[in-house]
């Protein structure tokens, strides 16, 4: 039986009443009701919860390409928390990165994206992180690959990547664009994982939004493109997916599933058609090269598929909408980076399920009965038949996913293999 | 006087209102299931089976007997391959030292009574045990029928004739009824011809081939309407067919 | 030592069909929850996964996802003067276990009874006379009708998404429907599924010979389908590996594809797994459930106390644990005293293959509820006058599969192994359709369940012992529906037809269907029943008992229809009456 993790803010005001918390002296509905809205968009509780019994006291690993960072306590505990900062503490930490104490901190908390929040929101935040129970809990000390061990080494990092500044409307666009690209580039941190990073572990500006890998995840492309991005996508789709965690063309599988339970499902209609203003508006990337794929490797997928795949996914591609997802024109088959076609062929996905979505549509796991080239051929089949054009996936990628997915059930606390820099083009 | 059913009611015997009541948290080792669909990535209660070629429980002498056997009860003819070819002995052999054969999931408690033919099977015999014992007393039976032949040694009308014999409880066996096992052989030998490969019979899908199943398909959607027409679909087994592999280029 | 639990509202003993409705409409009344099911945790994408549920062998014939005998089983005799021994692997039907039950290998036939079945005494009494019901079939009348029951089995219809095509809407006779079927307030949630070529070609000679062929209603979905839940299913594929299978693409209606998404998401809810309820409990009054004992897989013994207790084990199990728990009076088949274990019920089934030179019918394209029905001799939408015996059946011809172990239907006289079985399975796999009856079963003085003097399951308690025979009025009516049956299978025009009748005993050995039925029989007074009609004990008010152990006897339809029909109609009586004034529901 699953306890609350979630007084209602009625009793929370209660409590603030009742309470002498540092930093929120007078109560503020309206305040306290806008710092959670904010920590819903801004998803905080998924990285800052390790324990489901105790949200918001950190401790969850976060594998990074320079090691293990283990997320801090947020909860108002005065020892192991933010119990003992002062609202200044707070600004100076989302806007600047830097700690109570003058340390840096590493980015995988996304404060070049909580920069952009303004001195209000983040006020709000802090207000609402202050209103919880206080949970004492010491998370273990960040396991980082040295020089990255040493705090002040940030600095350098900072000045060549981190664009410090709140946002600014650009006024020659709609409010309802402005409130969209705040959420996306602010609290969202949707570029986090959705733009692909330098050899530093840094936002490649150039390619905002272009998708990325994240723990052995594809985060597609959000920009307009139709092959990889949202060209195919309308508002409705977009906002309905962020909702829902399904839409007539995909489902939400992996960590944007989480994202969806946690964050998106719970932000109100306007802000999620908001952000899908904003992204339909983001110009779409330069269309892939891609070459054409193997005839051998073409009719042994498609063996495979119509014995295996056709059954939920239809032999033409179409699936079942909000259960299925269509194959033909699909954006995340057609990613360049084919991580997450592989990983769920190989183990399965469940998709997120939500109040509006409660059917608990699951692929089964495949990697037990094909073989890498097996895998390889259906993967080159679907990402290039009923007019889908990407590039043909070799079984040394196969063999590569299944080590990954292998060492990561091994030893779930390290940093995985999967780790990337740079969308890759698939070969 | 019937105790209400009430909120205040459950508060008073310190169970706790509110949205969600408590249940005691988990402290039996069955397993508890809420908040969610349970599912975990790579999760799959996948059949068990074995690619080794070893026989796994029977000697020598029995894998030849059961391959006289097998090959009269689905004889190989123009028709294409028999049980024997399609490894039928193989897959007993799997069976008999699996779960199947050890009778894991029947009830195996006594006391044993022979009972009517409507209340089943009634041995005290495991499948295993009933296998190794019949076929020694079929060797018996032959021997001091038949010559001092054994059944391997029989012609194939003979055999026919022992194996028929068996079939309507007509030959006696010390201790086992004939009738038993002979069901438990034929319908262990069908089983051997059409189950999928990966239990080590049917192999090459010849028994599908021979009738014309598809195997482990799943769709047919686009089939449906298609009434009276012979649609030639290659047998697929739960581990695939030479279509799903790339040609060599 | 046995641990105490903290109590909760509802305990649910079995997590199945009933089970699962319950835990939904019991928690959306605001109730805390808690289903125990002896069996474990199961679902589509782990369980019987597209990439593994067509296999035969392991789910028919190693019954992979059916009870175990060697945990729980019965003993079996035809009549009260033979021996019952056990049933030690099973045959004659298959009932479930884990997550779901039997919900999980059902075919999907979804059957409502008709009007007349409910009053199958006061129906036949008026119009053959009372020299119809001979001394010793102990038939009732049910205490609630089909009027009553309608909005209920509507919907479970629209719970579950069925395929199908009304032939009685609010009293107009709807063509292409069942003319015979009781009125229903609006048509099936879904189109009858596509047909193949066999049923194609049963329902014009059904027609041709002045019946009224229809679709069969299915739980396999002819199009994806969200149900008043929100829970979403696809469309069926036709995959042939339907009854006796887990569904691997969400497209049979079952507790994980129609409920269950939706009831664990709650927080008043919860499930026990690999957890056996061993009895239900009471105070020293005898007359108020406490709660349960169950056990876990290490053998530790738990008591849940619970306001509510409500069996929904499935039947057999149902009536095992009332008289493991000394609840009721057992059925004594001698003085024909006592109610528990009384009016055990089955169904007789036959059938008739057809085999053509000249046709080819693609078996393996198939479905659990594929197929045309003709309904004409089912009840008693006929004339029985003369014929000495009471009840019906319908028949069908079916597709469901073409699994070659289970069907390699032969004709006449071909051996059962050698070059001519060979052959003649060669020949005929592709070219066979089949015509099948399926009829009811009345009650009678000796048929009941009781338990066992000497077998104990794994728990020590003594096995459930089931006596039960076909009676002359089954022998009389399967023969006359067999030969019916057999008329349309030559009215198809084939090479030859093989009439594979119902002759002698009943055998435990060979499949037949998984419909038992009574032992727990609903009625207006507790003399001849176990449960009032709202399925409440009258011993025990604060025990309800599901499921079709309710059935007074068992008409010649599928159950499952009216068992999730009764559930729905339970679950409102407990939220709008019981829950207002725990008690009695029904004085007797």
């Amino acid at each position: 039986m699953r306890r609350l993790t979630r007084t209602s803010i009625t009793t929370l005001a209660a409590m603030v009443l009742l309470t002498d918390v540092s930093g929120a002296t007078d109560f503020d509905y309206a305040k306290l009701e806008k710092g959670r809205a904010l920590v819903d968009a801004g998803d905080c509780v998924a990285c800052h919860t390790q324990d489901k019994a105790k949200p918001f006291a950190g401790g969850r690993a976060i594998p990074t390409p320079f090691g293990t960072i283990y997320s801090a306590n947020i909860t108002p505990d005065r020892d192991t928390g933010i119990g003992a900062w002062t609202a200044d503490d707070f600004y100076r930490a989302m806007h600047e990165g830097v700690g109570p104490h003058g340390e840096r901190l590493y980015p995988a908390f996304p404060y070049p994206y909580f920069t952009r929040m303004s001195r209000d929101d983040v006020e709000a935040v802090h207000a609402y992180l202050m209103s919880l129970d206080p949970v004492s809990n010491t998370p273990p000390p960040n396991e980082l690959i040295w020089p990255l061990n040493i705090r002040t080494f940030m600095a350098g990092w900072n000045m060549l990547f981190f664009n410090k500044g709140t946002y600014q409307p650009d006024p020659n666009k709609s409010a309802e664009w402005n409130r969209g690209a705040y959420l996306v580039e602010g609290p969202g941190h949707c570029g986090a994982c959705h733009t692909p990073k330098n050899i530093f572990g840094a936002d490649k500006a150039s390619k905002a939004l272009q998708g990325g890998v994240i723990q052995d995840w594809t985060a597609p492309n959000l920009t307009a493109q139709t092959s990889e991005g949202l060209g195919g996508w309308s508002e409705a789709d977009i906002a309905e997916y962020l909702k829902t965690g399904r839409n007539r063309l995909s489902g939400a599988t992996g960590l944007m599933a989480e994202v969806v339970v946690n964050s998106t499902s719970k932000m109100s209609d306007a802000d999620l058609k908001a952000i899908a203003v904003y992204l339909k508006d983001v110009g779409p990337s330069s269309a892939p090269s891609v070459s054409a794929p193997a005839q051998n490797f073409m009719q042994a997928g498609e063996a495979v598929y119509r014995d295996s795949c056709a059954a939920c996914h239809q032999g033409n591609g179409t699936g079942v909408p909000h259960m299925f997802p269509p194959l033909q024109g699909n954006a995340m088959v057609q990613q360049a980076d084919p991580t997450t076609v592989l990983r769920i062929i190989l183990e399965g996905a469940k998709t997120a399920a939500t109040a509006q979505r409660p059917t608990t549509s699951a692929m089964p796991a495949y990697g037990w009965k094909l073989d890498d080239q097996q895998i390889a051929a259906v993967a080159t089949y679907v990402r290039n038949s009923w007019g889908n054009k990407a590039g043909p996936v070799a079984s040394d990628m196969v063999s590569r996913m299944r080590g990954a997915i292998n060492a990561r059930k091994a030893a779930p606390q390290t940093v995985g293999t999967g780790a990337r820099v740079d969308a890759q083009q698939s070969h | 006087m019937p105790l209400a059913l009430n909120r205040r009611h459950l508060l008073s015997t310190g169970v706790a209102a509110g949205a969600a009541a408590v249940i005691n948290p988990p402290i039996s080792q069955g397993h508890e299931v809420s908040g969610k669909v349970p599912w975990s990535a790579g999760d799959a209660n996948t059949p068990e089976f074995t690619r080794s070629g070893d026989y796994q429980f029977l000697t020598a002498a029995e894998v030849a007997f059961l391959d006289a056997a097998v090959a009269r009860l689905i004889p190989a003819d123009d028709l294409g391959p028999g049980a024997k070819e399609a490894g039928a002995t193989f897959f007993i052999d799997h069976q008999l030292a699996g779960p199947y054969g050890q009778a894991a999931h029947w009830y195996m408690q006594g006391p044993w009574a022979s009972g009517e033919k409507t209340q089943g099977y009634q041995s005290r015999m495991t499948p295993a045990e009933l296998y190794r014992a019949a076929i020694k007393a079929v060797d018996e039976h032959c021997r001091s029928t038949l010559g001092g032949r054994e059944f391997t040694a029989l012609s194939p009308d003979e055999q026919d004739k022992v194996l028929s014999g068996l079939e309507k409880g007509e030959i006696k066996l010390a201790n086992i009824d004939a009738q038993t096992f002979f069901d438990a052989l034929l319908q262990n030998t069908i089983e051997g011809y059409f189950s999928d490969p990966i239990y080590g019979g049917n192999r090459d899908m010849v028994g599908w081939k021979l009738i014309g199943f598809p195997g482990a398909r799943y769709d047919y959607r686009d089939y449906v309407s298609r009434h009276n027409e012979k649609l030639a679909f290659e047998p697929v087994g739960i581990t695939g067919r030479p279509g799903w592999n790339p040609a060599k280029s | 030592m046995v641990k105490k639990l903290p109590p909760v509202d509802v305990v649910l003993v079995g997590f199945g069909w009933t089970g699962a409705i319950l835990g939904q409409e019991l928690t959306d009344a605001g109730l805390n929850v808690v289903a125990i099911e002896r069996g474990g945790w199961r679902d589509t994408p782990t369980d019987f996964a597209v990439t593994f549920a067509q296999d035969e062998l392991r789910y028919y014939y190693r019954q992979a996802l059916f009870q175990e005998p060697v945990r729980e089983t019965l003993t079996f005799r035809n009549s009260p003067d033979q021996t019952a021994l056990p049933m030690r692997r099973l045959g004659s039907f298959l009932p479930g276990t884990g997550v779901g039950g039997a919900g999980i290998h059902w075919n999907g036939q979804t059957w409502r009874f008709l009007p007349s079945d409910f009053a199958a005494l006061r129906h036949n009494t008026e119009r053959y006379g009372a020299q119809a019901i001979p001394e010793t079939m102990t038939i009732q009348d049910w205490p609630v009708g089909y009027d009553e029951l309608e909005p209920y089995y509507d919907r479970f219809e629209y719970l579950c998404g069925i395929s199908g095509k009304a032939g009685n809407l609010n009293g107009q006779i709807v063509e292409g429907g069942n003319p015979f079927e009781g009125a229903r307030r609006r048509d099936y949630p879904n189109p009858p599924m596509q047909m193949v070529y066999g049923p194609t070609l049963f329902g014009a000679a059904a027609k041709e010979l002045g019946y009224h062929p229809f679709p069969a209603p299915s739980a396999n979905m002819s199009r994806a389908y969200t149900n008043p839940l929100g829970v979403t299913l696809a469309p069926c594929t036709y995959c042939g590996f339907c009854e006796k299978y887990g569904c691997g693409n969400y497209s049979k209606s079952s507790p994980q594809t129609t409920v269950i998404p939706v009831l664990l998401r709650k927080d008043n809810f919860e499930l026990r797994t690999n957890s056996e309820v061993l009895r239900v409990n009471r105070d020293s009054s005898g007359k108020r459930a406490t709660g349960v004992t169950y056990v876990d897989i290490q053998g530790q013994e738990y008591e849940q106390p619970a306001e509510i207790v409500i069996l929904c084990a499935y039947i057999l199990h149902n009536v095992h644990l009332l008289l493991v728990s000394g609840i009721g009076t057992p059925y004594d088949a001698r003085s024909g005293e006592g109610t528990v274990g009384r009016n055990y019920a089955y169904q007789i089934v036959s059938g008739v293959n057809a085999f053509f030179d000249d046709k080819l019918f693609n078996p393996y394209i198939g479905a659990g509820a594929l197929g045309i029905v003709i309904d004409d001799f089912n009840g008693d939408n006929f004339d029985h006058a003369g014929k000495g015996f009471i009840g019906g059946g319908y028949l069908a011809c079916w597709n469901t599969n073409g699994r070659p172990i289970e069907n390699s239907p032969t004709p006449e006289n071909t051996p059962k192994w050698g070059a001519k079985w060979k052959s003649a399975v060669a020949k005929n796999y592709l070219r066979t359709a089949s015509v099948s009856t399926h009829g009811a079963v009345m009650s009678h003085r000796n048929n009941y369940l009781d338990l066992d003097p000497t077998y104990r399951n794994a728990y020590g308690q003594p096995l459930l012992r089931m006596t039960f025979d076909y009676t002359d009025n089954e022998m009389k009516m399967s023969e006359f529906l067999t030969e019916r049956a057999a008329d349309l299978a030559r009215a198809m025009k084939p090479r030859e037809i093989r009439i594979n009748a119902r002759k002698g005993h009943y055998s435990i050995v060979p499949y037949q269907t998984t419909h038992n039925t009574g032992g727990t029989v609903m009625g207006d007074n507790p003399r001849d029943s176990v449960i009032n009609r709202y399925l409440q004990s009258w011993d025990v008010p604060n025990l309800f008992v599901m499921g079709a152990g309710a059935f007074p006897q068992n008409p010649g339809y599928n159950p499952t229809g009216t068992v999730g029909a009764l559930t729905y109609w339970t679950a409102e009586a407990i939220r709008s009456q019981y829950l207002k004034n725990p008690g009695p529901l029904v004085q007797a």
